[in-house]
């Protein structure tokens, strides 16, 4: 129901002019203080001005700034649909409360409240009960709040209690500033004065505005000369000279007002201007404009204006520019890390990088890496066949393409077939790409990392610890079940990496969908991507797997005995392990060399050969530690007594 | 007062009709003000009397946008012709970057227009001011009257532009030679810039 917060719209991607200048400043505001500063704050303009931007952009700061809060936005009609769906479904009192909850609530196209009585009166009631708990409402319409019609004078006062903005038109210059933007943004280059002739043409608003520069685009890309200003207005419809009115026309007759009267003087005046400021100047203050209107210090830029003739201006300006982008670098970092950190002051000020650079260091040294995968996996150890065949070269596939080709891959199987080794190797081979941050640990560390988060107060921290992480990789997932904070973390966790094409790796015992006590929105997302098995190993593969243990051992590999190892019927790579540790060990004791004939009787409980006859008993051969040494041969589950007696009776 | 704010980005141009009573500089800036579109002027300010005649001063406040980078702003003043308030005239006349001479083209006006430049020349030494180094402009109003009661423009020159100052034939009433004294008048100023006013 709720739409979704459209990522280009941001802040730093809106253009800032006069004519919007106080609508983004007191959405700034808004966004750095939700429901205190301007509550509500009601954004009006025509269509096509900005206002869903500075909507969506106030929700994506607010969630920068601090991002546990719960941000919504949706339109009237979406609004209005919700309600009556929970109405209809006698829900009323629920929608109530899920919308009392949210701590930034935008709503779009307010203008449509005209006729809709009812929803008047749940929008009355909603804005008092969020004002009343602190939280933010927002609101957008194409005309200010007294001129729409129909509406409750109590919500017009209500709206016009916090603070009303518009947006108008932008001024020239700005429209030059959105099309130079928007150009270089598609990679487009014109030549000098093409975007400025288009953005002579007052245009009714910024949509109309990139239809023509789209426009010129489309017809630059078939040509291979770039556009000249001619071609350009042709294109777009320009007339070539629409400004020469006679004035004489004003002096025939009062009424007949010459409109032009006012636009000529207007354009005399800018080119004086223009011609008595020096270029130069013009250029400083113009960047002054644009990189206050984006919340930076310009001091640097100012002092140049306080100069008679500065040296080097677009060096000065280039470098101001370059130590804005480095600013917003590490902003960007440090908003992972510690997104209350992001928004201090110190990201905003071009004069002091090295206090800026000082910051981001200390938040970058306080925010431990989460978890990296064992070194004891690599992959060269991991032994393939074909029952582990499928799973190895998914494996390969995330490690050659990370978040691209399976996000997430699900690797299921038995306990003991090297899910766990697997996972690792993955993860080691992951970490050695290029900034790579590999979070590898088992689903029971996961849980108690966030338990004690929470008894620490540092949930965010420990978020952020992971959103850091280009893959997470975690061992067990079954072992979510009945952890409901712990599957609600990893469920946003998991859509926040899928989206930044970040990759996912879980292991578990069964199919996704077998696991008892998992969500089904975990579930299901665990399903959507591969769910790869690995099967109990067959001979070939329990015969590499000897091969390999024996090796490393240092032990002679003789045929006979690798033979004999492989065929004995182990049903997982962690008890094959084990038996040939078993059988080197013995032959270690013993100082006997390890063969064929000394497995069999370590593994089958012949009798050592200097061992008396005292130790022995009926078909069980109990090792001095107590343990049992032949547990082929033992038994385990007897039928219950009272069946053998049935069983002996029939 | 300062012309150009560079900590601010400012550009304010505080330009001053002046010329004796009943010559239209009320009806200038009135012409002016229903030319400008509404979101480009402030309120017009117009303290008159009953019988329309300016009492203390008309204000228009202009808002050109920016320009260059400047937040460009004209303020348009006019004094009260009358004799009788020489007080209010000069301290109108206190920071203002340029000055328009409305005369009135009456024939038997003449000895008013005379009368009212010398009153402006002393107006601006009382503030320091050379008038010679005031942008100032001529505009002869009420050109549309018969033209047996009024001089041509070139008498009018003749007459009171000693200085050779640019000037205008106008009609302020009907919005002949309104925007082109505007305009010549903030040229004037604007140029100024150019000639190194310092920033303060």
């Amino acid at each position: 129901m709720t739409s979704t917060l459209n990522p280009r719209f941001t802040f730093d991607t809106f253009v800032v002019g006069a004519a919007n200048r106080l609508a983004v400043t007191a959405g700034r505001t808004v966004a750095e203080n939700p429901g205190s500063a301007y509550n509500p704050l009601f954004i009006y303009s025509g269509s096509g001005l900005g206002k869903t931007h500075v909507l969506m952009a106030i929700g994506h700061a607010a969630k920068v700034i601090a991002s546990q809060l719960n941000i919504e936005y949706l339109t009237l009609d979406e609004y209005v649909e919700a309600f009556h769906a929970a109405i209809a479904a006698g829900q009323g009192d629920a929608f109530r409360r899920r919308f009392q909850n949210v701590d930034v609530l935008l709503v779009d196209d307010v203008q449509f409240l005209t006729n809709r009585k009812e929803m008047q009166t749940e929008l009355l009631r909603l804005t008092e009960a969020l004002q009343q708990s602190g939280h933010q409402i927002v609101l957008a319409s194409d005309r200010p709040p007294a001129e729409i019609a129909d509406l409750d004078e109590r919500l017009i006062s209500r709206f016009s209690g916090g603070l009303v903005v518009d947006m108008g038109i932008p001024d020239y210059e700005t429209r030059v500033a959105i099309l130079r933007r928007k150009a270089e943004e598609r990679g487009t280059k014109f030549q000098p004065g093409i975007l400025e002739t288009v953005a002579k043409v007052e245009y009714p608003n910024v949509r109309e505005l990139m239809g023509a520069l789209n426009r010129l685009i489309a017809f630059q890309a078939v040509n291979d000369t770039p556009i000249n200003a001619d071609a350009a207005a042709k294109v777009l419809g320009i007339p070539a000279a629409a400004s020469s009115t006679a004035v004489s026309s004003a002096a025939a007759s009062p009424t007949a007002a010459s409109p032009d009267e006012f636009s000529q003087f207007l354009t005399d005046v800018t080119v004086t201007v223009g011609k008595a400021v020096e270029a130069w100047r013009a250029r400083v203050t113009e960047a002054v404009m644009r990189w206050e209107g984006e919340g930076y210090r310009t001091g640097r830029l100012e002092k140049l204006l306080d100069q008679e003739t500065p040296a080097a201006v677009d060096e000065v300006i280039a470098s101001y520019v370059h130590d804005v982008d480095r600013l917003k670098a590490l902003e960007a970092e440090v908003a992972v890390l510690d997104p209350q950190a992001a928004g201090e002051k110190v990201f905003r000020d071009p004069d002091h990088m090295d206090a800026a650079e000082a910051a981001a260091g200390k938040v970058r040294d306080g925010a431990a890496p989460p978890p990296a995968p064992s070194a004891a996996f690599p992959l060269e150890a991991y032994v393939a066949g074909s029952s582990n065949e499928v799973a190895l070269n998914a494996a390969r596939d995330c490690v050659a393409k990370p978040g691209k080709k399976y996000n997430p891959l699900v690797i299921v199987g038995r306990s003991g077939l090297g899910k766990t080794h697997l996972l690792n190797a993955i993860g080691l081979e992951l970490a050695k790409k290029k900034n790579a941050v590999v979070a590898c640990l088992s689903t029971q560390q996961f849980v108690d990392e966030l338990i004690a988060a929470i008894d620490g107060n540092r949930v965010d921290w420990w978020r952020a610890r992971y959103r850091r992480a280009t893959a997470l990789l975690l061992d067990d997932i079954h072992l979510l079940a009945g952890k409901e904070r712990t599957q609600e973390e990893l469920f946003n966790l998991f859509n926040q990496l899928v989206d930044a094409d970040r990759q996912l790796i879980f292991t578990a015992p069964a199919h996704p969908n077998t696991l008892e006590g998992l969500e089904e929105r975990i579930v299901s997302r665990l399903e959507g991507g591969l769910v790869t098995e690995i099967a109990e190993p067959d001979k070939e593969l329990r015969r590499s797997m000897v091969e390999r243990l024996l090796t490393q051992q240092r032990v002679a590999l003789e045929p006979a005995l690798l033979d004999y190892l492989a065929d004995r019927p182990i049903d997982s790579v962690r008890n094959l392990t084990g038996v040939v540790q078993r059988v080197v060990e013995a032959a270690a004791a013993q100082d006997a060399p390890v063969t064929a004939g000394l497995a069999r009787d370590v593994l089958e409980g012949a009798p050592p050969p200097r061992r008396t006859a005292g130790l022995r008993t009926s078909g069980i051969v109990v090792s001095s530690a107590g343990g049992v040494r032949s547990r082929e041969k033992m038994v385990w589950d007897w039928p219950t007594a009272a069946d053998r007696v049935i069983e002996d009776l029939r | 007062m300062s012309l150009v704010n560079f900590t601010t980005r400012e550009i304010t141009c505080k330009i001053v009709y002046y010329g004796p009573g009943r010559s239209g500089k009320t009806t200038n800036l009135h012409y002016i003000y229903g030319r400008v579109p509404e979101t480009r002027r402030g309120r017009m300010v117009s303290l008159a009397t009953q019988t329309d005649r300016t009492l203390f001063f008309d204000f228009l406040p202009i808002d050109l946008g920016q320009i260059s980078g400047f937040s460009t702003r004209f303020q348009l003043y006019t004094v009260p012709g009358q004799v009788y308030y020489n007080a209010t005239r000069r301290l109108v006349l206190q920071g203002a970057d340029g000055v328009v001479f409305v005369g009135d083209s009456q024939a038997r006006q003449l000895d008013e227009n005379v009368e009212s430049l010398q009153n402006l020349q002393s107006n601006l030494l009382e503030h320091g001011i050379d008038v010679r180094t005031m942008p100032m402009v001529m505009q002869y109003n009420k050109q549309d009257l018969p033209a047996e009661l009024i001089l041509r423009q070139e008498d009018l020159d003749d007459a009171l532009n000693f200085r050779s100052v640019p000037s205008f034939a106008a009609d302020a009433l009907h919005g002949r030679g309104v925007f082109e004294t505007l305009k010549s008048i903030s040229e004037l100023v604007l140029k100024k810039l150019a000639a190194g006013t310092p920033a303060t």
